[in-house]
């Protein structure tokens, strides 16, 4: 018995061992292509606000709350969002701020999510963002998509290295979640949900009604 | 008591499995040492949380509980107590079921396989699998009489 008790002890004092060095050693580590040290996971509070498109002087500012792996969001961003580009954003009136809200009932959309941070973090988060929603069959086959958004992240011109350090470290995890909780506070219960000049807007999610909106907003007072 | 002996190392190592698994999915460790498995895509499913609480974390709780209760077991005053044995057999029971559902999302729904919890389902099912073998043979001790 006093032998088992022995096993037991040195099993546990291994494992111990090994666990405490992993949790020390992180700073450290570092991938073959990953540049040297791996970055840290990014905590909720760094204060990150959201990728966006536009003048930082625009006079109104349409933030969205999105899911990558929602149909909705997706036909939203295909069929909507050009036209939003085109006559809004790239003219001064908005600036478009993207939130990301993975709804819980859909199997990617963290992962997805995680892959549009992860293509941010070296400058091409709007590349990756039209790509997923460009290319939504990767949502509709119930596979994993991991392979298809690496194929996107390649096509976009990420560093696949830092890319995939990023993606396995799960870095941006916590400001994903920290937009979920920003976007519940805001009373968000579905995706696409908007907010103009941080009111929620219940109108119809098309281009027409949102340049009639931003237009009312922007129309000079006599 | 063999059986319980091999029972109680099992948990341990499935404990320390849980363990590395939850200290990852809290961020304490940076990445998995995964092989060539979807481990990080399992740990960044919805899969990977339950009721707000990381799955891994459940499974930390699990071991544990079997690992105290197993222990206890091998105290010479309850070595032949039938209780322990019931109480083992029907936490282990509900542990094999938890990782069948666990599994069977990795296998089925996912279509990603994470080795670390493979690793755990398979020490999982061996506990059952003696737990249930302890509960059907006889007592080698008789149990105290009060």
């Amino acid at each position: 018995m006093k032998g088992f008790y022995l096993l037991l002890g040195a099993v546990a004092l291994i494992g111990g061992g090994v666990l405490w060095y992993g949790s020390q050693a992180k700073p450290e580590r570092g991938g073959a292509g990953n540049g040297g040290a791996a970055p840290l996971p990014v905590a909720a509070t760094d204060g990150f606000r959201g990728y966006t498109l536009g003048s930082d002087s625009a006079p109104v500012e349409i933030r969205e709350y999105s899911d990558f792996e929602c149909p909705f969001c997706a036909a939203f961003a295909t069929v909507q969002m050009p036209v939003i580009r085109e006559q809004l954003i790239a003219t001064g009136k908005v600036r478009w701020r993207f939130r990301d809200f993975p709804l819980p009932t859909h199997q990617y959309s963290r992962y997805a999510a995680l892959a549009g941070q992860c293509a941010g973090e070296q400058g091409k988060f709007w590349e990756l963002h039209d790509r997923l929603f460009t290319q939504h069959q990767w949502a509709q086959t119930g596979k994993n998509p991991r392979s298809p958004f690496r194929d996107f992240a390649r096509e976009a011109g990420l560093d696949l290295d830092k890319y995939d350090a990023c993606m396995d470290g799960q870095r941006y995890a916590a400001r994903i979640q920290a937009s979920v909780q920003e976007g519940e506070a805001a009373g968000v219960r579905g995706t696409p949900s908007f907010f103009v000049n941080g009111r929620p807007y219940s109108g119809r999610g098309t281009s027409d009604d949102f340049k009639a909106l931003v237009d009312s907003l922007t129309k000079p007072h006599k | 008591m063999i059986r319980r002996q091999a029972l109680v190392l099992l948990t341990l190592v499935g404990l320390l499995v849980a363990t590395y698994l939850w200290l990852y999915k809290i961020g304490v460790l940076g990445q998995l040492q995964c092989g060539t498995g979807s481990c990080e895509f399992v740990q960044a499913s919805r899969y990977a949380e339950l009721f707000g609480l990381p799955v891994a974390l459940y499974g930390v709780g699990g071991y544990a509980v079997l690992l105290v209760l197993g222990l206890a077991g091998l105290q010479p005053r309850f070595v032949g107590d039938r209780r322990v044995t019931r109480l083992l057999a029907a936490l282990a029971t509900v542990g094999f079921a938890f990782t069948l559902y666990l599994t069977a999302i990795e296998l089925f729904v996912l279509h990603a396989i994470c080795r670390w919890c493979m690793a755990s389902a398979v020490i999982m099912t061996a506990i059952w699998v003696l737990s249930i073998l302890e509960q059907r043979s006889r007592p080698s001790v008789a149990a105290p009489s009060r």
